[in-house]
């Protein structure tokens, strides 16, 4: 009865989602207040509707309701609770449900929050995600419906893929969906803007909290992915340049670009039409990235649910979005002229170049990922293109967007002299070249790489401490201390996200270069030598879990006699799916983490995998001092005041 | 029932990455073998190097590697050996001939139109300014005729 219900909420939902694509968008352009004013209610039922239905599935899931398709299909009645509810999105339909979940989550957040917007520009951004919804309501109910019945439940679920059983990954898609799908909220506005054929500064200010937001997720969504690959896999990889990855990287590229040209439309209006076209491709690319974790049209290691069928309706939606977007684009984006001139050493033209790699570079990775597809169908050749070659493609954008970043970051607005920062600069890139030196001499015979990263993280951390100094102007130091405080939230945002970028670059540079790896058959009992450390395999045992058996080794790693860590890595085995896992054994720590994964059975002993992996947890760390700088800009006071404060705008409200 | 499961588990479980039995001696040709495998893909797992998968075939093609290692290949022509068995497929560093120079010339090309492309947009409404400010000269000498008056 309550999946009925489920369903019969998301119907309704459907048909909400068509009468508020539709009458707000009319109402807009005949200028009937009323009919654009149903928008905001109509997105509220929407939400409320989805909420529903997802709740119904939800409960369908945690009590085991095997006359339900998806639940026979994806769940156990031994799995733990945690994994019964990640279960409602671990699987193509469900996951799908989720995603319409945070579309009508956004939808209705704009309508409630969107208080300062012009009534008109309100009702066709919420018609146009509407559109979106329409498109994926579609999808699901006629493609993919969750809701299904069994004629003849079974007695038990077929279980969820035992790797997918895992706190990292019971949260990473939610994240990553609120990314995605957070970033067709700035492809409403966009559309929105064209309809309307103006975008000025208070657009440029409504639609980067949203980016923002949709960014900070993203990149929290890509860190859980990443570190999940890096204790589950079972050998501390995490990242694999998979198309399933690439997939979210493309549009957090896109979504970076979009976030700082939005800031020269807000301050300078200029880069007018050139900031739509990155909020169409962003959303873009989020489409792109369903289409390819979905129809299985390139192989990856993560990719569920592959169907042509369901791929062949996302390119359709993807078709219609973009061909739509575009098309409005090219007949509108020529009206757009920019306002704000500037000279070219400034900061307009730096966040021109920081647009230009960042596009230039995810249309790279695009390239890389389609290419075996493009090979294949156009030159017969069936050829791979793996990690070895984004590295060497996507390297150069690295160290490109590094070395420019703090000079770009400080370069005055309109027109500048290079001279001025780059001597202010100076002590930055003295320490960057020192810290170069420092990993160059402390690991000699490595190769120039790692240095050299490890010179620009350091540039890029010092130089955003350094960012944020100088806008605490020429006075006592005392009072520098004191206005630090009290600068405005965005420039904090700014320099902790710059400096987080730093800490990851580093953590990969240092992993990258300087791991250590032992691999050997280790006998019970006797301790053997790994780096600084060292390490013996005491005992393995069997053990029970609660959906599986494990083998569980206890290696004990001392150093200098004195203990480290007890460690106990284990081989799983989840009979319902069939399936083994490796849980490596990680012991976290700042400088480095030790990583020990437990091998067959051999003569006497097991295979035993000791890896040492310096500065691993700052990739980690980076990420999250990066969505931490988006969440401090975005509690930054100026969105909250009315947007366009400086210059009123037709309709604006005052602050709250 | 345990016992039995743990059995199952024990037969069920794949091979590993680079076993300790495969490994060769001279570290420094070991060294060379896992760079060589690392850049090679398992056919029959979906974006894994043979070094990282646990596939047997991939375990194979890892001793294949270490073998021609042993006999002194160079490291370029093991990659062949393996290239001229198994297609151009395994190759996870796709090689630049052919179409594939658009691949790889890709991002150098694109990198070049855009910063031209943006200097030349810079330039022109940097310019408009400048050009607005030149006529401010005429104007300014026309304000001067009119302020005489």
């Amino acid at each position: 009865m309550i999946v009925e219900l489920g369903h019969f909420a998301l119907i309704l939902a459907f048909g909400v989602s068509i009468f508020q694509m539709i009458v707000p968008m009319v109402g807009a352009h005949r200028g009937w207040g009323s009919w654009m004013a149903a928008a905001g209610p109509a997105a509220t039922a929407q939400f409320l509707l989805v909420a529903a239905s997802f709740v119904a599935l939800t409960v369908a899931f945690v009590t085991s309701d095997f006359s339900v398709a998806l639940v026979a299909a994806n769940s156990h009645t031994a799995k733990p609770l945690l994994y019964k509810i990640s279960g409602v999105w671990g699987n193509h339909e469900g996951s799908l449900l989720l995603w319409v979940l945070i579309l009508t989550l956004f939808g209705a957040m704009a309508a409630w929050f969107g208080g300062n917007l012009p009534p008109r520009l309100k009702a066709r951004v919420l018609a146009v995600q509407s559109a979106i919804g329409v498109a994926f309501f579609a999808f699901i109910l006629f493609t993919s419906n969750p809701f299904l019945r069994l004629e003849f439940p079974p007695f038990d679920g077929g279980d969820l893929n035992p790797l997918l059983q895992d706190p990292g990954l019971a949260f990473h898609p939610p994240f990553l969906y609120l990314g995605y799908v957070g970033l067709s909220m700035s492809f409403s506005f966009a559309v929105a803007a064209l309809i309307e054929g103006r975008v000025d500064a208070a657009w440029g200010r409504w639609v980067r909290p949203w980016t923002l937001a949709a960014w900070l997720f993203l990149t929290i969504g890509i860190g859980l992915g990443s570190w999940w690959a890096y204790y589950e896999l079972g050998w501390g990889g995490f990242w694999f340049w998979d198309p399933v990855e690439n997939a979210s990287f493309m549009p957090w590229l896109i979504s970076v670009a979009l976030l700082h040209s939005a800031i020269v439309v807000e301050k300078r209006e200029a880069l007018k039409a050139w900031t739509i076209l990155l909020a169409i491709l962003a959303f873009g690319f989020s489409l792109i990235g369903a289409f390819i974790v979905r129809s299985g049209v390139l192989t990856s290691v993560h990719a569920f649910a592959n169907d042509p069928e369901r791929g062949v309706f996302i390119l359709l939606i993807l078709m219609v979005f973009m061909g739509g977007a575009f098309l409005l684009y090219a007949l509108r984006a020529g009206a757009m002229e920019a306002k704000g001139v500037f000279g070219l050493v400034s900061r307009e033209s730096a966040l021109v170049l920081n647009n230009l790699l960042l596009a230039v570079s995810a249309l790279v990775v695009f390239v890389g990922t389609i290419w075996p597809l493009l090979s294949e169908i156009f030159f017969d050749r069936t050829l791979s293109v793996g990690p070895p070659f984004f590295n060497a493609a996507f390297g150069p954008f690295v160290i490109a967007m590094a070395v420019a970043l703090p000079i770009g970051a400080m370069v005055p607005w309109k027109r500048a002299k290079l001279g001025r920062v780059a001597k202010s600069l100076v002590p930055v890139a003295v320490l960057a070249a020192a810290g170069a030196l420092l990993a160059y001499s402390v690991f000699t015979g490595q190769s120039a790489m790692g240095p050299m990263f490890i010179g620009l993280s350091v540039w890029l951390v010092f130089g955003a401490v350094l960012d944020l100094w100088t806008r605490t102007g020429r006075k006592s130091i005392q009072e520098r201390f004191g206005r630090l405080w009290r600068l405005p939230r965005a420039d904090w945002g700014k320099a902790v996200a710059h400096g987080g970028l730093g800490i990851t670059l580093f953590g990969i540079a240092a992993l990258t270069t300087y791991e250590s790896e032992d691999i050997r058959v280790a006998t019970l009992g006797e301790p053997y030598e790994v780096g600084a450390y060292t390490v013996m395999l005491e005992t393995a045992r069997e053990l029970q879990g609660p959906n599986y058996v494990a083998l569980q080794g206890e290696v004990a790693v001392t150093r200098n006699g004195r203990d480290v860590a007890t460690m106990f890595p284990e081989r799983r085995f989840y009979p319902v799916a069939g399936m083994p896992t490796t849980e490596a054994a990680i012991d976290n720590g700042f400088t480095r983490d030790l990583y020990v994964v437990l091998g067959e059975g051999q003569s006497g002993g097991f295979v035993l995998r000791v890896y040492i992996k310096p500065f691993a947890n700052w990739i980690w760390g980076g990420s999250i001092i990066m969505a931490l700088g988006g969440a401090l800009s975005l509690t930054d006071r100026r969105y909250r005041v009315a947007a366009g404060a400086a210059r009123p705008v037709q309709g604006g409200v005052p602050a709250e | 029932m345990k016992r039995l499961l743990l059995i199952v588990m024990l037969l069920a479980s794949p091979l590993w990455a680079v076993e300790p039995g495969e490994m060769l001696d001279d570290p420094a040709l070991e060294e060379r073998a896992r760079d060589v495998s690392g850049g090679l893909r398992c056919l029959v797992c979906r974006n894994e190097s043979i070094d990282e998968s646990h596939a047997e075939l991939a375990r194979d093609l890892r001793l294949l590697v270490r073998e021609r290692l042993v006999e002194g290949d160079s490291d370029a022509e093991v990659v062949e050996y393996i290239v001229a068995r198994y297609g151009e497929f395994v190759l996870l560093r796709p090689n630049a001939s052919g179409a594939n120079m658009l691949l790889w010339a890709a991002g150098p090309i694109m990198v070049l139109l855009g910063l031209i492309l943006a200097f030349v947009y810079i330039r022109s409404q940097s310019r408009r300014e400048a050009g607005q400010q030149g006529l401010s000269t005429d104007e300014e000498a026309r304000l001067e005729e009119i302020l005489k008056d």
